[in-house]
């Protein structure tokens, strides 16, 4: 599994579903470009800034909130390699990993604006400003089949269920 | 050792020894979705290339945008009359004759004790009102249920709620569930369920249990589930659809928390901006609203129009306050109409519109401007939840939301004797 290295957005805990991509986005017709819309309520502009490869730092219960999926698709869409929270929202998390958006359950310190280094292989997060680091644990056989296969559909296709 | 109700239900559904934790792949007996999460599920669906499709299984029920808000939602709605037509799937609702989704899951008899059902729409809980385990998925998940018919779950643990007494006048459902998610917390119930035990379950409405059931997810909550008696039974007997079987706990069932709920004791709560998780009493507050919201899946029941008619009758809505009135169906606003509900609030002022999500999730019919303020009977007070970044949304009961109308700020029925 992949090495990841990107700069640090920072968030809070139960950063919500509406804050993240707010529902008067929902119609099919933004679904491609969904990206535009995140956190436009809560940090608004922010979506122009972030590059592809940014790692997304969170606090307690990410992802509270809806079901819609366009919350992890418009995180992908942004260009996030991975979301780091200290827990997860548990509707975010499926969906999340059923579409292929990488979670890390850890609790950090790591600041806005920091660069962040990740192992997935060794489970371990380094935060090049600080030199602190974290470790956190492997998901369960079945997430990880589930990620390795690159989401629900693509395991459904090789047969599954 | 015994089985909560979680894991009964996901051990009939996955023929597997379901417990706390595990993994298990079990058939669901029913997948919903709407107008939002719908057109995701569609091509998601497309993606899988199985031929087969669990068509009867499958339940489309357009209602966040519908009518039809703007081009865009139209072309969304179309997207899911379509695909329904196009596979021949005969559980689709098209405005007027359907309703606020989970309001219809429930009146149109799909929901029953005993059943695992799945729904691309957070508040799909609410069904544990009635007994069934259901929960919340996304579309993907729900596009391979319409190819498999079943989905992968994780057992949840349980955390058991013992309810004694009974509630007092004018506080019912939504105060005790705001009072459960002030105490536990928005990640309270994180990856696990809620069982309601103890006699203050028999002395509670059909329609309050499934208030309750319905904001088990604001505590983060896979489930919310109540027993299956008597006031279900007689709740479901003229419209479930099939045979159901009741599903209760084994006494020496595991859970992983007790909390424990005098209903006697439970005061008139409001849920303060930004968390369903800021519970006040409304007796220690003095918050002036701009609009009041009577409606969605949690409190738009005949139920709750009816707590709300009798409190309004024969007042007037304050003259700075809209008070809109959304009944969460066809079958509510029918039932208000022949009841003489409609002519309440008229008289008092309301504005009154079709079933509709709307105003709930900030999509319209109801939209708060920059620094205004809303009491809602809705689920979620989120940051630009109802609106502008800059408003607030107050989440209370139908007795405060009725109350709130007249007196123009956040109210108990018991402060209106002056108007």
């Amino acid at each position: 599994m992949a090495e990841i290295r990107g700069k640090v957005w920072r968030f809070g805990d139960n950063v919500d579903t509406d804050q993240i991509i707010p529902a008067e986005r929902l119609v099919s017709s933004n679904l491609t470009h969904l990206n535009e819309y995140i956190f436009e309520k809560v940090r608004p502009g922010v979506a122009r800034d972030i590059k592809k490869g940014d790692i997304l730092v969170a606090g307690k219960n990410f992802g509270c909130g809806s079901s819609r999926e366009h919350a992890p698709l418009s995180l992908i869409q942004a260009g996030f390699s991975c979301i780091v929270a200290e827990s997860f929202a548990r509707i975010f998390y499926r969906n999340s990993m059923n579409i292929g958006l990488l979670l890390i359950e850890c609790g950090t310190d790591i600041g806005e604006g920091d660069t962040a280094e990740i192992s997935t292989e060794c489970g371990r997060i380094r935060d090049l400003n600080s030199g602190k680091e974290y470790e956190f644990p492997r998901y369960p056989p079945f997430i990880t089949r589930l990620v390795e296969c690159g989401g629900l559909v693509n395991l459904i296709r090789e047969g599954e269920f | 050792m015994g089985k909560t109700i979680a894991e009964k239900i996901l051990s009939n559904k996955s023929g597997m020894d379901a417990r706390a934790g595990r993994i298990v792949i079990a058939d669901v007996d029913y997948v919903m979705v709407n107008d939002v999460t719908g057109p995701i599920a569609f091509r998601e669906y497309s993606k899988i290339g199985r031929k087969e499709m669990f068509r009867d299984r499958m339940v489309l029920i357009p209602d966040h945008y519908v009518p039809n808000k703007d081009v865009a939602s139209a072309e969304q709605a179309k997207e899911m009359r379509e695909f329904a037509k196009k596979h021949g799937i005969s559980n689709y609702y098209e405005i007027g004759k359907g309703g606020v989704c989970h309001q219809v899951m429930i009146e149109e008899g799909f929901a029953a004790p005993g059943r695992l059902i799945v729904g691309a729409d957070s508040h799909t809980c609410t069904y544990g009102g009635i007994n069934a385990f259901s929960t919340g998925i996304g579309s993907t998940e729900a596009a391979v249920a319409f190819a498999t018919g079943r989905l992968w779950f994780k057992v949840p643990e349980t955390i058991k709620v013992e309810l004694t007494g009974k509630f007092r006048k004018n506080v019912g459902g939504k105060d005790l569930i705001i009072k459960i998610i002030t105490d536990i917390g928005v990640d309270g119930a994180n990856y696990m369920a809620f069982e309601f035990q103890g006699d203050g379950v028999d002395t509670m409405s059909v329609s309050d249990r499934l208030t309750v059931s319905n904001m088990a997810i604001e505590a983060g909550g896979k489930a919310g589930i109540f027993p299956c008696d008597s006031l279900t039974e007689e709740y479901i007997k003229n419209t479930v659809k099939g045979a159901y079987t009741p599903v209760s706990a084994d006494p020496d069932a595991e859970y992983c928390r007790i909390l424990k709920y005098d209903l006697s004791k439970i005061e008139s709560m409001v849920a303060f901006p930004h968390l369903p998780s800021n519970g006040h009493a409304v007796r220690n507050i003095d918050i002036k609203i701009d609009q009041a919201y009577l409606g969605s899946c949690t409190n738009g029941r005949i139920e709750d129009m009816r707590i709300a008619a009798d409190i309004v009758k024969g007042r007037k809505v304050h003259p700075e306050v809209r008070f809109l009135v959304v009944p969460a169906s066809q079958k509510v606003y029918r039932q208000m109409l022949n009841e003489g509900l409609m002519q309440i609030f008229l008289d008092a002022g309301a504005f009154i519109s079709g079933p509709t999500c709307g105003a709930c999730l900030g999509g319209y019919m109801g939209i708060l401007a920059a620094g205004e303020r809303a009491v809602s009977s809705t689920n979620r007070n989120f940051i630009g939840r109802m609106g502008d970044k800059d408003s607030e949304v107050y989440l209370a009961g139908p007795e405060v939301v009725a109350a709130s109308a007249i007196a123009g700020r956040i109210a108990v029925p018991e402060q209106l004797e002056r108007y």
